[in-house]
């Protein structure tokens, strides 16, 4: 593993028991966060994007769940690489909130009701980095600051349900920095934010991750948002990665037809009445995890099938530099 | 044919008690939607766009008195809505009907498809039983599902198959106007598309006169005909779609639109960010609710005055006192 690579995932399988059968959420995934990069997994609903996430913090509830196959190679702060899907659940405790950050979606469920938003901040730190009461208080009104919430000393001592979403996220982040992570995950961080507050936060993120160099690992459906602080991206589609690759060329020159269908479908500011009649939707739904369609999983809903997709499984191969595709016919896309 | 609009809406105004201490009385009241003025005309879209607590869901169910208005004219068609006794509102309401946003919680789990959308077909006495039949089976295919949908049940379908329900319910009783309360934001993008596709269409081949109430920018200016911005409860801008996008006048218009994340990563990130949050709609700031987050507010904002909305220009509606800021 090269010393600039956080993280690097290798084939992961996370399948979930269903009756019948076995659901494969995380179907053979693979992809790498470097140092100081912001990698946006980008999906819709049932694609994967969040098992592969909460596999990497090994939260994934068992049973019915559990990481059947491949790797989480984990470069910690030390420098020594870890594979955390063979760590015991004690040493996962060391580096969940410590060498690994986590923020979700809701907030208001992610932090304890019944806790000072200082006394959970301060938590990680007297629990990780074995600071006292004095000390971690201190740290964390530090925090606080940092993240941009005014008159910090006051709200140190309010509890959660006294702030709005915005502040509560800013909350969680201070929370998710506090033992400064090498790997922060931000799990859908921003959709349940207004979008004045949205870009607010993200602006935030932007700039924390300018001064500490943290890797991110930035789960979103938006791809309003993925374009806006993502260095790199990576496309899921029923439990598969299709296609991953720097902002720019993914967004510029899409090479798998679920990426362009994603983003084709989207009305963009600029579009007003009348002007495209319709949106290019992508007909059908995604398909069932407990039964995939053989060979690509997006052909029953592609333009460009031909009969050979729906039998052999197309491979992720280089369609540029730092760019690939999962697309038997990535050449014929215009 | 009239040229009187189809919908009126004048002062509109919805208060909802804040109850505290034991005897739950009111301690205080929130003015979730305050002077709302706005025509629609037959066949026409109007795009309601707002955050969390602008009001404009409660702005849309009092304009169909799913919720009491406290005070304020609603006039459809030329008659008064507010005040109108029960028997002449239900009949009324086969003329407006409302699209949910969740389609997961907005369909009955125990009805069948056939009555989910036979059930307004029947309060209204609309048609005998084998032609309700036929006709639930046009409205399914209307909306891009089989009629063998009709014997199943909501859960048996995908959100946007849902969605697609919920949007034939609302058509059966053919109405002239519809609310259409976030109708896609529940759902995924790529579904999205479908969705939006399906409501245009039909709503120009129905002539529907329909209330889109969205936060998605992108998607109310796709299919609106003119927009209305809402803060905090008031209206801070109305205008033809196209002018308010490429122009907003209003601060607030402005922040919002630079706010909205664009999927290119090439798209200009000069921002004008907003600080701090929405304050609380039990003590909204006096004259004008968005000066303490306008960086264009001064001492006069505070006015009450500085509230009220003018007309700029024809069919143009500000609710801002800097005429040099409007201008520029």
């Amino acid at each position: 593993m090269d010393a600039d690579i956080t993280l690097d995932i290798r084939n992961l399988e996370t399948h979930f028991a269903a009756d019948p059968g076995v659901s494969k959420a995380v179907d053979g995934v693979s992809f790498k966060v470097r140092r100081n990069e912001t990698l946006a997994v980008v999906g819709e609903s049932g694609s994967g994007k969040s098992v592969t996430s909460l596999s990497v913090m090994r939260l994934i509830p068992t049973p019915p769940g559990r990481i059947a196959g491949g790797e989480i190679l984990f470069r910690g702060r030390d420098g020594r690489v870890r594979d955390l899907a063979r760590l015991s659940e004690k040493e996962m405790r060391s580096v969940r909130g410590n060498e690994i950050g986590m923020i979700f979606q809701e907030p208001m469920t992610s932090l304890n009701p019944v806790y000072s938003v200082g006394d959970q901040i301060g938590e990680a730190l007297r629990y990780h980095q074995g600071m006292d009461r004095k000390a971690a208080r201190a740290e964390a009104l530090a925090l606080l600051k940092k993240v941009g919430i005014p008159a910090a000393e006051r709200r140190l001592d309010e509890f959660p349900h006294q702030m709005s979403g915005g502040m509560r996220q800013r909350v969680m982040i201070a929370m998710a920095l506090a033992c400064r992570p090498t790997l922060l995950i931000a799990d859908e961080p921003t959709t349940a934010l207004d979008v004045t507050i949205q870009a607010q936060i993200l602006d935030l993120m932007r700039r924390l991750q300018a001064e500490t160099g943290t890797s991110i690992l930035f789960i979103t459906h938006n791809l309003g948002v993925v374009a806006e602080i993502a260095h790199r991206v990576v496309v899921m589609y029923s439990g598969r990665v299709v296609e991953e690759g720097d902002v720019r060329s993914l967004f510029k020159n899409p090479r798998h037809p679920y990426t362009r269908g994603l983003l084709a479908c989207m009305p963009n500011l600029g579009q007003s009445r009348g002007e495209a009649a319709r949106l290019e939707a992508i007909p059908g739904n995604v398909p069932s995890p407990v039964n995939r369609p053989k060979g690509c999983t997006f052909a029953p809903r592609c333009p460009w099938a031909e009969p050979a997709c729906t039998t052999a499984e197309p491979v992720l191969e280089p369609v540029g530099p730092d760019h690939s595709a999962r697309c038997r016919r990535w050449r014929d896309l215009p | 044919m009239t040229t009187q609009p189809l919908l009126q809406v004048r002062g509109l105004e919805k208060k909802f008690p804040i109850r505290g201490g034991l005897l739950q009385r009111p301690v205080g009241w929130v003015k979730a939607v305050d002077d709302l003025s706005f025509d629609l005309n037959r066949g026409e879209v109007l795009g309601l766009v707002g955050e969390s607590g602008s009001g404009k869901t409660t702005a849309g169910r009092s304009i169909l008195r799913l919720i009491e208005p406290t005070s304020g004219s609603i006039r459809f068609d030329g008659e008064e809505v507010t005040g109108l006794p029960p028997a002449k509102m239900r009949a009324l309401r086969r003329r407006m009907q409302i699209v949910f946003q969740d389609p997961y919680a907005s369909l009955d789990p125990r009805q069948r498809v056939r009555d989910v959308i036979g059930e307004a077909l029947t309060i209204h006495n609309i048609g005998t039983k084998a032609d309700r039949r036929d006709r639930i089976a046009a409205l399914l295919q209307k909306v891009g599902l089989t009629a063998d949908a009709m014997d199943r049940f909501p859960h048996e379908f995908s959100g946007g198959q849902r969605q697609r329900i919920g949007i034939a319910r609302a058509l059966a009783v053919e109405p002239d106007f519809i609310v259409a309360d976030e109708p896609v934001s529940a759902l995924d993008v790529s579904v999205q598309a479908q969705v939006v596709n399906l409501l245009g269409d039909l709503q120009r081949e129905l002539g529907l006169a329909v209330l889109f109430i969205a936060h998605d920018l992108a998607v109310v200016r796709y299919i609106s005909d003119r927009v209305a911005v809402m803060y905090l409860g008031r209206l801070m801008e109305l205008a033809p779609s196209d002018s308010l996008y490429d122009r907003p006048r209003h601060p607030y218009t402005r922040a919002l639109l630079s706010a909205a994340p664009e999927p290119d990563p090439d798209a200009p990130k000069q921002r004008m960010l907003l600080e701090g949050d929405v304050p609380s709609p039990m003590n909204p700031p006096t004259g004008c609710v968005f000066r303490t987050r306008c960086p264009f507010a001064l001492p006069a904002c505070a006015e009450p005055a500085a509230r009220i909305p003018r007309e700029i220009a024809p069919g143009h509606v500000v609710s801002c006192i800097r005429d040099d800021v409007i201008a520029g």
